[in-house]
């Protein structure tokens, strides 16, 4: 099984995020970057796959400036083989349909029976390029799995996805992109040789020439954010207070309806 | 006339999604100021009798796409119909429900058409110069920005539900329905619906409801949250869960409200036991009214909801269900 995971480095979860004074952008110095949680359960459904069919490649694949090494060489030490890094400045201000068009130019180079992308980044949240993806590489889909099993023959795959009230089981032939749900599996955590091999594997940079992509980033992007601002502070609770727990409860049922009239 | 706004609007079971109506609202304002068509587009078979729902929300036109093939969704048989309907019919903007079908089926029809696209999105309005604009919320809330589309001949978004206020329904409006049957053939569709397992049949999912309960460790066990079942029961909510009771095993992971979980914007929302980490209120902090009962007054949670109660949940939620029972049944 050769697998692509298409990975994106993120701002950690934690992080505060800042917005410019003039609100045309964010502020991110300073801050923790990590691997998109959704990315890190396609590389642990990936090397599980690889793992299973005791052969195979896992690679990873990443658009995104320099500092995102850092994350492609967790990735690595997470198990994956090799990895192409899409790093340009010619990448810059694209949207989700800029950045599935460049990391499809560069898929269509490369061997593979799967494509795993997260459901979305988490931080532009638009949950959008695997879907894209698919689109330009004239591939089926499935969004937001959370189980893959690969069909003896390696010609299709029956996935588990998130709908609705419940849940769907699909079978697509392969290859095909998968978009991964929370509850696929538990990424593994890179071990200390792990990190010391992942020194060594191949990290390909690759420039928008090399893919003979002539319109990128914010020229090939067909949405732009401005205006970035903080969402509204929320002020502090007011506490219901009471004597008893159950003095509360009833003083609670009654603000609801009256006050904040909810009820 | 424009070329036409068009309100994809699902429907499940031959019953129409609510965000459809409350982005047919939303679009109506837009659709007014810019002297454009307003357009709801239904796909689906055995749906005729939806046809005349969106007028009274503000369709000027309605779709209805019909064929045996799109009995179910799948992307491939919807993405071919209605980007075929796209391409003759050249609408400018398409809104979408940023609902699990909606937030797949408008990637891939941006894609395919070449519509600039916005996710989730909880704004709809024009600027000064008449242009579209549309806000969303990114790195799981913590920032808004609007989005322009300089480069796309289609703007495309998917609204987030319970979030735009659908207009009052006017059953005076008429609109000009249209059937539609798409050239679909069996081998359009890549992939095949093996099974659809239900798990909360009957049950308002979590991202439409309207009130929330939801439970986190303090919960302490999962046969607990029958206590937020009795409570839901009540006041006619869903229960949602923090990370913490899903991955103790309490609850499904489709119940998780958060980060990694389902976004959602009810009007209410009660957490019980859950202590408000940033990543649980990336999923619930476009709440209109947030409660928390948490036994630790220093619990982040307080620090940013509308009420709060710090007392023993146990004590509290039992009580707090029988007075809101009482006050249900006046
Ligand atoms: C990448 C990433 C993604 C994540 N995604 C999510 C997500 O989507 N959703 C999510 O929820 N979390 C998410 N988390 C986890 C998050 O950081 C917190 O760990 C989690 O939200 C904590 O859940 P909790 O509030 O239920 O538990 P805790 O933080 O342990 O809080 C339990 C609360 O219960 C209170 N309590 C205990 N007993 C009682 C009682 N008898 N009466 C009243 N109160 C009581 C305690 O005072 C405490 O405040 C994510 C974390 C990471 C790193
Ligand atoms: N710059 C990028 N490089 C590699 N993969 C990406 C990039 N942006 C998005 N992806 C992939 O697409 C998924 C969804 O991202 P998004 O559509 O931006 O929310 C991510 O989880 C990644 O798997």
């Amino acid at each position: 099984m050769n697998s692509i995971v298409c990975l994106k480095q993120v701002p950690d979860t934690e992080a505060q995020i800042r917005v410019k004074p003039d609100g045309s952008d964010v502020v991110l110095d300073g801050v923790k970057f990590i691997i998109n949680p959704y990315d890190e359960f396609g590389i642990e459904e990936a090397l599980r796959l690889k793992e299973k069919a005791g052969s195979g490649k896992v690679t990873l694949v990443c658009l995104g400036p320099a500092r995102c090494v850092e994350a492609i060489r967790t990735g690595l030490a997470m198990g994956a083989d090799d990895a192409f890094h899409l790093d340009d400045p010619a990448f810059e201000g694209g949207d989700a349909i800029a950045t599935a068009k460049a990391l499809a130019e560069q898929i269509k180079k490369m061997q593979y029976d799967i494509i795993f992308c997260g459901k979305q980044a988490i931080d532009d949240d638009q949950g959008q390029v695997g879907v894209a993806l698919a689109e330009f590489l004239n591939l089926p889909h499935a969004c937001l799995v959370t189980k893959v099993e690969i069909a003896p023959d390696k010609k299709s795959c029956t996935v588990n996805r998130q709908i609705v009230g419940g849940e769907e089981v699909i079978e697509l032939p392969l290859p095909c992109v998968i978009t991964t749900q929370k509850g696929l599996n538990e990424p593994r955590y890179a071990s200390l040789p792990g990190i010391m091999k992942a020194k060594k594997k191949p990290l390909v940079s690759v420039k928008a020439a090399d893919l003979g992509l002539t319109e990128t980033g914010t020229a090939a992007a067909k949405t732009k954010g401005v205006n970035f601002s903080l969402p509204p502070a929320r002020t502090a609770a007011k506490l219901i207070q009471g004597e008893s727990p159950e003095e509360k409860a009833v003083k609670l049922a009654k603000v609801l309806r009256e006050e904040a009239k909810v009820i | 006339m424009g070329k036409g706004i068009w309100v994809f609007a699902e429907q499940a079971e031959g019953k129409v999604r609510k965000v459809t109506f409350e982005m047919l609202s939303a679009a109506r304002k837009i659709a007014d100021a810019k002297g454009e068509q307003l357009c709801a587009v239904c796909l689906g078979k055995d749906i005729a009798g939806l046809a005349d729902s969106f007028a009274p929300y503000g369709a000027d036109m309605v779709y209805m796409v019909t064929h045996d093939l799109l009995a179910q969704y799948t992307t491939d048989g919807y993405a071919k119909a209605l980007c075929d309907l796209i391409t003759k019919e050249q609408p400018s903007v398409i809104l979408f429900g940023a609902t699990v079908l909606g937030r797949d089926l408008s990637a891939k029809v941006a894609a395919r058409v070449g519509a600039g696209l916005a996710s989730d999105c909880v704004d709809i309005k024009l600027d000064g110069s008449g242009n579209i604009t549309i806000r969303r919320p990114m790195y799981a809330g913590k920032v808004y920005a609007d989005v322009i589309f300089p480069n796309a001949s289609i703007i495309a978004a998917s609204m987030r539900p319970n979030v735009l206020v659908p207009g009052a329904p006017d059953a005076s409006r008429k609109a000009e329905v249209v059937t539609v049957t798409p050239e679909l053939s069996a081998t359009d569709i890549r992939v095949k619906v093996k099974e659809v397992v239900k798990t909360a049949a009957g049950k308002v999912d979590l991202t439409e409801a309207e009130r929330i309960v939801s439970g986190g460790r303090g919960m302490k066990a999962a046969e607990n949250f029958k206590m937020l079942e009795e409570l839901a029961e009540v006041i006619g909510a869903t229960v949602g869960a923090s990370r913490a009771a899903v991955d103790a095993g309490w609850r499904p992971q489709s119940d998780q409200v958060g980060q990694t979980g389902k976004v959602v914007s009810p009007n209410l929302y009660i957490a019980c036991g859950i202590s408000g980490s940033i990543q649980h209120y990336a999923g619930m902090g476009t709440s209109k009214v947030i409660v928390a009962i948490n036994k630790d007054s220093e619990a982040p949670i307080f620090s940013k909801c509308d009420y709060g109660v710090v007392d023993d949940l146990f004590k509290v939620v039992p009580v707090f269900t029988a007075e809101l029972k009482k006050m249900m049944a006046e």
